[in-house]
């Protein structure tokens, strides 16, 4: 029934000194659709693959706005990510009530690091299976923190998170030292590149399964509106796709299959945007 | 470890037949898979250097720390889980916040040292949770006390040190320490003793990329525990790149 | 920072369970379970009025800065009864905060203020508190205190270098806050308020021109306010940093058989 006999509960540590049932929580950001952060000396971006769990349903949101300075994009289980969200909102607006400014995004971070340690501690808790990019922008500019089911949290300068993010991540960091400089054109660009290798070949990128979002100096938090989006998508239309032809708006518009959330831990097939 | 899989190993609150708390050994075994951590105390004030594992490129060079700052006069470097290590920086930032509160001075090292103890220990004796994944150092100097260094264990047993290092080197580290005359040597001195080890004691093979935190809270400090400042920092790295350097070249000669 | 709440009375492990480090408590027994966790009081208590008062506290922005200043006498009613009490205080290396009234009240917050600082050095990302958030923060105390009909009764001023640009504001014991490029309270407001506001309307105020008129009003308040004393701090923010010096003002009551009361 179990793997083994140590990963029953989050307060039983293996003789490996391994936290299985915190293991396993990370598989579960997995589970998510890809998405993305980077940013350049001025912006932080999102950008997000959506999904949607049948024909008939609209794509799930994937990126929520926190404050006018931060905004998360989620991979993982929804509902945990709102729950994060929430607090995290709370604890911007605490912070603006009380110190009339915006929260710190570093400090923000920590503290839901410390919220999400305390289940996995607690027999009578699970940890958190979500996964959380960060977008930010302070005194200290943009950022990009990933957070974990672990509680770990990470300043990064570009990161991806979701099914199949190993191939965004390896583009990611071919083409880091060219961020910092980049225009946020240029930077968006990127960041669709890098989500794109994760889509399989038959699906491309389009205004329904894309969302992104821009922070900077000067400029609140904003999801892009469609018009934006299909502007920004045309940067990379039709060039030619790593390991395969760029398949145009093949993207079928009525949107993914119908798909089994609960037995499948292939990540080949946690991409939902197979049609059929 | 004949017991293990008997089913006396999946609580912290039983004991197996010969005695022992093996959830509490277990959580140990979390520490010794971390980038190693030493503490070193001079004559002059306590030295921390980690050697912080680096698992991916995009992480942002200089973040995600392993010292910590508890109040102006303590520092803390940790070992093992870091979400784990986080929730006990907090605990002893509130103690020492608690105590100045009131009493109005600093919290001396002794004392916080046995009450984030025992709040560790907390966590050792009971089913419904897990013991904390971590050890930390603890180091401080003051004028009365001179320099004090305090090790903690996932047990929650602590003991002061002259010298102490934990992770995944620690046996290596410790030899190296051992050859040390810890009394004699002033905080400049150690940071360069202290990279240096963290360099030797580093698994190239297995871990490839790290990068080496320094920290020191002594005398010339006036007491206050800082990172150590930028141009120290590099200057001691670039001296124990170059005495690994020394002795592998060595090393081929005598091949 | 406050992650962990309470530590004093830290939460249970669990539902009804022992806290950390108190578990030599044994669950079920009834005063381990919640703690001492009554309603904020049993009893309400309300401070009617100030016991160790010092007054007037005095602000004035000049182009590049700010200057503030304040007596370091401590009055017990009439009674000059302290004649070393600090309240001009350096909170960082962009605000001074300055005092007036309840001389306990303001150790009271000073204690907290600082451990605020503490916080945030531990924290060690490189921020640093700003003078309106925390002039925001004494407001959200101040008022919240009046509003539990037991006000910290005092009034402070916060000057400080906000994003490069001074920034001067006062908060009241009943939470009234606001920012000007002059601030006094207490008899200072009648007569202090007046000679700062006819330097500040002159034109762009420098910073030797701004201690000049502060040293005066000092002066006037000294000969005017019977709770005034003549020594005084006078703090000065710019960008470079903070510096508080220790003044006494020379003072000459030669004149004063002149001075007709009718």
């Amino acid at each position: 029934m179990f793997r083994n006999q140590y990963d029953s509960d989050v307060t039983v540590w293996s003789p490996q000194g391994r936290l299985h049932q915190v293991e396993y929580a990370m598989e579960a950001v997995k589970l998510g659709s890809a998405t993305i952060g980077l940013k350049n000396k001025d912006y932080a971006v999102l950008i997000a693959l959506k999904r949607a769990v049948s024909e008939l349903s609209a794509y799930q949101k994937k990126i929520i706005p926190i404050d006018e300075h931060i905004g998360i994009s989620i991979s993982g289980l929804t509902a945990d990510a709102r729950m994060l969200s929430r607090y995290m909102r709370t604890e911007c607006l605490n912070h603006r009530y009380s110190h009339d400014a915006p929260m710190p995004v570093g400090r923000l971070i920590s503290s839901v690091g410390n919220k999400m340690q305390i289940c996995t501690q607690r027999y009578d808790k699970r940890p958190l299976g979500v996964g959380l990019l960060v977008a930010g922008y302070d005194d200290q500019g943009p950022h990009i923190y990933q957070t974990c089911p672990s509680a770990n949290y990470f300043d990064c300068r570009a990161m991806a998170i979701g099914a199949r993010s190993q191939s965004a991540r390896t583009y990611l960091e071919k083409h880091l030292n060219t961020f910092m400089d980049c225009d946020l054109q240029e930077l968006v660009a990127h960041g669709l590149r890098a989500l794109r290798d994760t889509l399989p070949n038959e699906v491309d990128l389009n205004t329904k399964n894309v969302s992104i979002c821009i922070v900077g100096p000067k400029t609140p938090l904003r999801i892009c509106d469609e018009e934006e989006l299909s502007r920004l998508l045309a940067l990379v239309e039709g060039e030619e796709r790593r390991g395969g032809t760029a398949t145009g708006d093949a993207g079928a518009p009525g949107g993914a299959a119908p798909r089994d959330q609960g037995d499948d831990r292939d990540p080949q097939a946690a991409v939902a945007m197979e049609t059929e | 470890m004949s017991s293990i899989g008997t089913g006396y190993d999946l609580s912290a609150s039983q004991f197996s037949p010969d005695g022992r708390v093996f959830q509490v050994e277990y959580a140990a075994k979390a520490v010794e898979n971390s980038g190693t951590v030493i503490g070193l105390r001079g004559k002059d004030g306590v030295v921390f250097a980690v050697e912080k594992l680096i698992t991916s490129k995009l992480y942002e060079p200089g973040a995600n720390k392993r010292i910590f700052h508890i109040d102006e006069h303590v520092g803390m470097a940790v070992a093992g889980l870091i979400s784990d290590a986080r929730q006990i920086v907090e605990t002893a930032r509130s103690e020492a916040s608690n105590y100045r509160s009131q009493y109005g001075s600093p919290v001396p090292l002794k004392y916080l040292n046995e009450r984030v103890s025992m709040y560790m220990h907390a966590y050792t004796l009971y089913s419904a949770v897990r013991p904390y994944g971590c050890s930390v150092v603890m180091g401080t100097w003051t004028d009365y006390e001179g320099p004090q260094m305090y090790m903690l264990d996932p047990s929650g047993v602590s003991f002061s040190y002259f010298g102490c290092a934990v992770g995944k080197a620690k046996q290596a580290a410790k030899t190296e320490i051992e050859k040390l005359k810890l009394g004699d040597l002033t905080v400049k001195e150690l940071v360069r003793e202290a990279a240096r080890i963290i360099y030797l004691v580093h698994d190239e093979l297995k871990d490839k990329q790290f990068e080496l935190e320094l920290s020191w809270v002594s005398k010339d400090t006036k007491g206050r525990h800082e990172l150590v400042p930028r141009e120290l920092a590099t200057e001691a790295e670039n001296q124990a790149k170059q005495a690994l350097a020394d002795i592998e070249d060595s090393d081929e000669g005598e091949m | 920072m406050a992650f962990m709440g309470d530590t004093m009375n830290p939460t249970p492990l669990w539902q009804n369970g022992p806290s950390p480090g108190a578990f030599y408590n044994f669950p079920g027994n009834a005063s381990t379970i919640a703690p001492s966790r009554h309603g904020v009081q049993d009893f309400t208590a309300h401070s009617a009025s100030p016991i160790t008062t010092t007054t007037t506290v005095i602000g004035v922005k000049f182009d590049k800065g700010c200057v503030i200043a304040g007596d370091t006498l401590g009055s017990y009613g009439s009674l000059a009864r302290f004649r070393d009490c600090p309240r001009v205080m350096k909170v960082n290396d962009l605000i001074l905060l300055g005092c007036g009234g309840d001389y306990a009240d303001f150790q009271y917050l000073k204690d907290i203020i600082q451990q605020k600082i503490i916080d945030e050095r531990c924290v060690g990302d490189g921020l640093q508190l700003k003078p309106r958030s925390l002039h925001c923060w004494l407001t959200r105390v101040l008022y919240n205190k009046r509003s539990k009909m037991d006000p910290l009764w005092n009034s402070y001023v916060v000057a400080g270098i906000q994003d490069g640009e001074p920034f001067l504001g006062a908060v009241d014991k009943l939470g009234t806050a606001y920012e000007d490029a002059v601030i006094s309270n207490g008899l200072g407001a009648y007569m202090a308020t007046p000679l700062l506001r006819d330097a500040v309307d002159k034109g762009p105020l420098d910073q030797e021109t701004a201690i000049a008129v502060v040293r005066k009003s000092m002066e006037v308040l000294f000969y005017r306010d019977a709770r005034a004393f003549q020594r005084y701090q006078l703090g000065v923010v710019t960008a470079e940093g903070i510096k508080i010096t220790d003044e006494e003002l020379k003072h000459d009551w030669s004149l004063a058989h002149m001075i007709q009361m009718k």
